[in-house]
């Protein structure tokens, strides 16, 4: 028999720089399959361009109608926008996640080398692209459309876009780890748990419209932390640096509790042999 | 050895898949887990894979403790089933691609052509998976099974529901690989021809615990039968 010769691989499978490689090769994964289907990445901008526009049309009623809304002309339209980005943000996760589940994928990906956290790793990336790319020509068509850019907003709109984007992975990765316990059948939970969230925002309203029982269940979310700065900066109130940093320490620990559940539904997964039945 | 198991048992609720199992297999042999559906073998794989956390036992594979460590030596192996699948809508090509680097792979492309020249893969090489027929998709988790060239080769049923002519191939390739590379291999099949080309020993498994051991030639004769699929009925019917 001939004499073993040892392939030509990275050095180290547990270095850094392999966990970096292979949660680059997830990335590429999805960004091939976007790549391959042009439908998809029409779809990705289609919905958000939908919304900015329809919300465009309500904002010129209101702003003869409304001293709140002619204040800011661009408090329904940023409002959508960054709306879109908490919920392409957690599509972004759980849709790519998906994938994996409807191609009976995940068997193959955890004989290889490939970590639970270097998947992770690889959704917030491919979800960070997909949001981007849906968010930003909605962004960019409401400039010739409605003589808006939420890019006015400088340096505090990339605070909420970041902010947002964090929670929409928690989300996602929550969503991602009862799906992966639960199955498939469970996986308009991806859309359900998102629009929980959305009256409790605060995202077209203050906060303070919501009964007083509400209200602490809706500060207990970082995104209606996020709407009330981003409606304190188009009103001309400054940065409110009480509602950055309570939708930080609450993305942080949203983060930390998403990883932990898909963390944890994975040992689950392997012990009850769920990654070989995955898609089923 | 390439793989050390111990006492292995895997319970799912009150039943029990795989029961107190110990076997050793040498590097470079070839050997295939028999029995009938339900004896423990896929469950035995995925736990060797670690893909599947045992109730209780031990498994060293390539020197390393499964339980602890496996990513150190999970580069090292690969595994091709049909019960599981890649990606759909990438090519192959790009699925290559995708696990070539998850296994880092270095010379990634020249490998992919290696590979593909050798399992007939070129003419598909830019299809995407989910235009293939069965036979290619075959051929393409095989190739996606030795892109890393591993050590250690585990195949679940390998050419289940293929026909005569691609099946043969198959189990071409897998010789070939073997001899080239000295590479260990362990398989699950019901196709009692293709184990006794392709393995010099037999796990006989039943009811999730290994009841028999031995060549394809030897058990042949300790029953008494003219070859292994006469002693997998024996063992499947009477125990």
């Amino acid at each position: 028999m001939a004499e073993r010769r040892r392939p030509a691989q990275t050095p180290s499978p547990t270095s850094l720089a392999g966990s970096l490689n292979r949660s680059y090769a997830m990335l590429l994964r999805h960004v091939y399959l976007l790549r391959g289907s042009w439908p998809r990445v029409l779809e990705l901008a289609y919905w958000p361009v939908m919304q900015m526009i329809l919300w465009g049309f309500i904002t010129q009623f209101f702003i003869g109608h409304s001293e709140w809304v002619a204040q800011a002309a661009g408090l329904l339209l940023a409002a959508v926008l960054l709306w879109d980005v908490l919920f392409r943000a957690q599509l972004g996760v759980t849709l790519p996640f998906y994938e994996e589940l409807y191609s009976r994928n995940l068997g193959h990906l955890f004989v290889s080398p490939l970590r639970p956290w270097e998947l992770i790793v690889s959704l917030l990336g491919i979800s960070t692209l997909r949001t981007l790319i849906g968010v930003v020509p909605a962004a960019l068509l409401a400039i010739p459309l409605y003589h808006y850019s939420i890019f006015t907003m400088g340096l505090p709109l990339i605070v909420f876009f970041v902010q947002l984007l964090v929670t929409g992975w928690a989300l996602g990765l929550m969503v991602s780890g009862l799906v992966l316990r639960f199955g498939l059948g469970a996986q308009s939970l991806a859309w359900v748990a998102i629009f929980a969230l959305a009256p409790i925002s605060g995202i077209y309203y203050p906060i303070e419209v919501l009964p007083g029982w509400l209200q602490p269940v809706a500060l207990a979310l970082p995104s209606a932390h996020v709407f009330e700065g981003m409606r304190a900066v188009l009103l001309d109130e400054g940065f409110h640096t009480g509602h950055f940093l309570a939708a930080l320490g609450l993305n942080v620990l949203y983060l930390v509790l998403g990883a932990a559940l898909f963390m944890r539904v994975f040992a689950i997964a392997r012990e009850r042999g769920l990654l070989l039945h995955s898609g089923e | 050895m390439a793989i050390e198991v111990s006492e292995l048992t895997k319970n799912f609720g009150p039943a029990t898949a795989v029961d107190a199992v110990s076997f050793a297999i040498e590097t470079g042999s070839a050997t295939a887990l028999l029995g009938p559906n339900g004896a423990g073998k896929t469950t035995t794989l995925a736990m060797l894979l670690g893909l599947m956390t045992p109730t209780f036992g031990r498994i060293r594979v390539l020197g390393a403790d499964m339980l602890r460590h496996r990513y150190a030596v999970l580069n090292r192996m690969n595994y091709a089933s049909p019960y599981i699948d890649l990606p759909q809508r990438l090519t192959v090509r790009e699925n290559l691609t995708v696990y070539g680097r998850l296994y880092g792979v270095r010379k990634l492309r020249a490998r992919i052509d290696q590979l593909a020249e050798e399992l007939e893969l070129e003419a598909l090489i830019s299809r995407p998976y989910r235009e293939l027929s069965a036979g290619q998709r075959t051929r393409v988790a095989l190739a996606k099974a030795l892109i890393n060239e591993p050590e250690l080769l585990l195949l679940d049923e390998p050419t289940a529901s293929l026909d005569p002519d691609t099946g043969d191939r198959i189990r071409g390739w897998l010789e070939a690989y073997r001899a080239r590379t000295g590479a260990t291999m362990v398989l699950a099949s019901h196709n009692m021809p293709e184990v006794e080309r392709l393995c010099d020993r037999v796990l006989m498994m039943r009811g999730g615990r290994i009841v028999d051991d031995g060549t394809p030639r030897g058990l042949a004769e300790r029953y008494g039968r003219r070859n292994l699929e006469e002693v997998f009925l024996d063992v499947a019917r009477h125990g």
